[in-house]
């Protein structure tokens, strides 16, 4: 578990010396030299040569496991998104090259809209360009001077940017503290707005939130509530809605941010929302407003997506069965999880320092196995984390495979 | 509350996070002298919002680099 684990991926604080502005980075130019000085393959450059499905691609002229690209439902490959990317392509072109308040909002855009209002039983969708643009227009246009944040510590670098970019007073609580927010929230001057925001799934452990408690804490206390569903949709909740759905709070949510470049497999972020008034974001939401809409293959291969998932049980119900063999396999193997028991489709693997996780990663890559190597800061507790992210196209096979990959790589680099 | 009994509670907060006994004045600073990572801020800033019942938003720690200004804004939060 991550309590009492809170450095998340907030922006750091960097001081420049000297004329060169670029004097700033050299810490961590350092650290990085040292580390590819020793003969360590850099973890950050890694190049996909082929692709052959959602769980293989060929690396460095390796066929490699995929065990590390958060494509949960595996749509990458799906038949019927392609052909309606290819159909979308051809009949409506490349890109809108416009803004979705000018010329950027074609027949597809809606049709995205309107299946995404479908997916998740709610009156208002609205389509951004990527998932941070998303959170950074939401929360920086809803949350203004005088009102005031409150969210978790380990909230997501577009959350934290999002912050940043309005003008809200920002208050962060310990993670998944629900006494730690009430508290916070009880001492906001009264007559200022609130909002608090949440995760369903926090993507560097792979904890959910207690978000039944904390969004009764919150609604009791008058704040609005914003859920990132980024890493839960498709596969947690009855109809794949989330982790509020999950908890049967779905109604209590005002807002929830999603992605597409997860389990619908493109890219593309978007807002969900019961509000009245939503519809006004399309005008003063700054991050929507100036920017080009996502090209017409993009949407088509949304739309088809997301009306798939919702008929996807079956799938669903596998890749819970992934995850619970995966999480169980290296639990017994000796190797220190993010958390106790499987909460989500992303097992993080704990490291005891950057050198062995890298040198690990690099060992699992030999084998023929890539996962996400994180580190600080962008990881609670200045962490070095290997996440490994499950698909529902892991066959039962390829999880054995992987469990032997990681046994092997763990004995050589001496961590188990 | 005046300043001086405002210190002398903060004082009592910051022990269990001045691991290297660092001597402090009005001028020492958090990140350079006391050495606090943004983990160890959290928890000491979490720490007197509790004691005092007040919100440090993190608009406002951005403003405060040294220990004489944590003081002056603890005081002046607390009114």
């Amino acid at each position: 578990m991550s309590e009492g684990v809170s450095q998340a991926d907030r922006p750091v604080e960097i001081h420049a010396a000297g004329g060169d502005l670029f004097s700033k980075f050299d810490p961590l130019i350092q650290m990085r030299e040292g580390l590819l000085a020793s003969g360590q393959l850099d973890p950050f450059s890694l190049v996909m040569e082929k692709v052959l499905s959602p769980t293989r691609a060929i690396c460095n002229g390796r066929e490699t496991i995929l065990l590390g690209t958060y494509n949960y439902m595996g749509m990458t490959f799906d038949p019927d998104v392609i052909a309606a990317g290819k159909q979308a392509l051809d009949e409506f072109g490349a890109g809108t090259t416009g803004s979705r308040v000018l010329n950027g909002t074609y027949q597809g855009h809606r049709e995205c809209e309107d299946a995404l209002k479908e997916f998740y039983g709610m009156d208002h969708a609205m389509v951004f360009s990527t998932g941070y643009q998303a959170n950074l227009g939401i929360i920086s246009t809803i949350a203004g001077k005088g009102d005031y944040i409150v969210l978790d510590i380990d909230s997501h670098a577009s959350i934290w940017d999002g912050c940043k970019l309005g003008d809200a007073e920002i208050v962060p609580f310990k993670h998944n503290d629900i006494e730690a927010m009430e508290k916070r929230l009880k001492r906001i001057p009264a007559g200022a707005g609130k909002l608090v925001i949440l995760e369903g799934v926090y993507s560097m452990l792979g904890d959910i939130a207690p978000l039944k408690e904390m969004i009764a804490v919150a609604k009791a206390n008058g704040a609005m509530v914003l859920v990132d569903e980024a890493h839960s949709m498709g596969f947690i909740g009855p109809n794949g809605r989330g982790v509020a759905e999950d908890q049967g709070v779905l109604d209590d949510v005002d807002f929830v941010i999603g992605t597409f470049s997860k389990s619908v497999g493109t890219v593309g972020g978007f807002c969900v929302s019961n509000h009245p008034k939503f519809e006004i974001m399309r005008l003063v939401c700054r991050p929507y407003v100036f920017t080009a809409s996502l090209p017409p293959s993009v949407v088509a291969t949304a739309a088809t997506s997301i009306r798939k998932l919702m008929h996807s049980g079956n799938k669903r119900a596998h890749l819970w069965k992934n995850s619970r063999v995966l999480h169980a396999g290296l639990k017994a193997r000796g190797f220190s999880l993010g958390t106790q028991t499987p909460q989500s489709a992303i097992i993080a693997v704990i490291m005891p320092d950057l050198e062995r996780g890298a040198a690990m990663w690099e060992a699992l890559l030999r084998e023929g196995l890539y996962v996400n190597l994180a580190r600080p800061p962008a990881t609670p507790a200045n962490m070095t984390l290997l996440r490994c992210s499950l698909c529902a196209e892991h066959t039962g096979e390829q999880v054995e495979t992987v469990l032997g990959m990681f046994e092997r790589a763990g004995k050589a680099v001496g961590i188990i | 509350m005046d300043r001086a009994e405002t210190e002398g509670r903060i004082k009592a907060l910051v022990v269990p996070f001045n691991t290297k006994n660092v001597a402090i004045a009005d001028a020492t600073t958090f990140a350079g002298d006391l050495e606090f990572d943004s983990l160890t801020v959290m928890d000491f800033v979490a720490a007197i919002e509790d004691e005092f019942d007040i919100i440090i938003s993190m608009n406002q720690q951005a403003e405060i680099e040294s220990w004489g200004q944590l003081i002056d804004a603890v005081v002046k939060l607390k009114g």
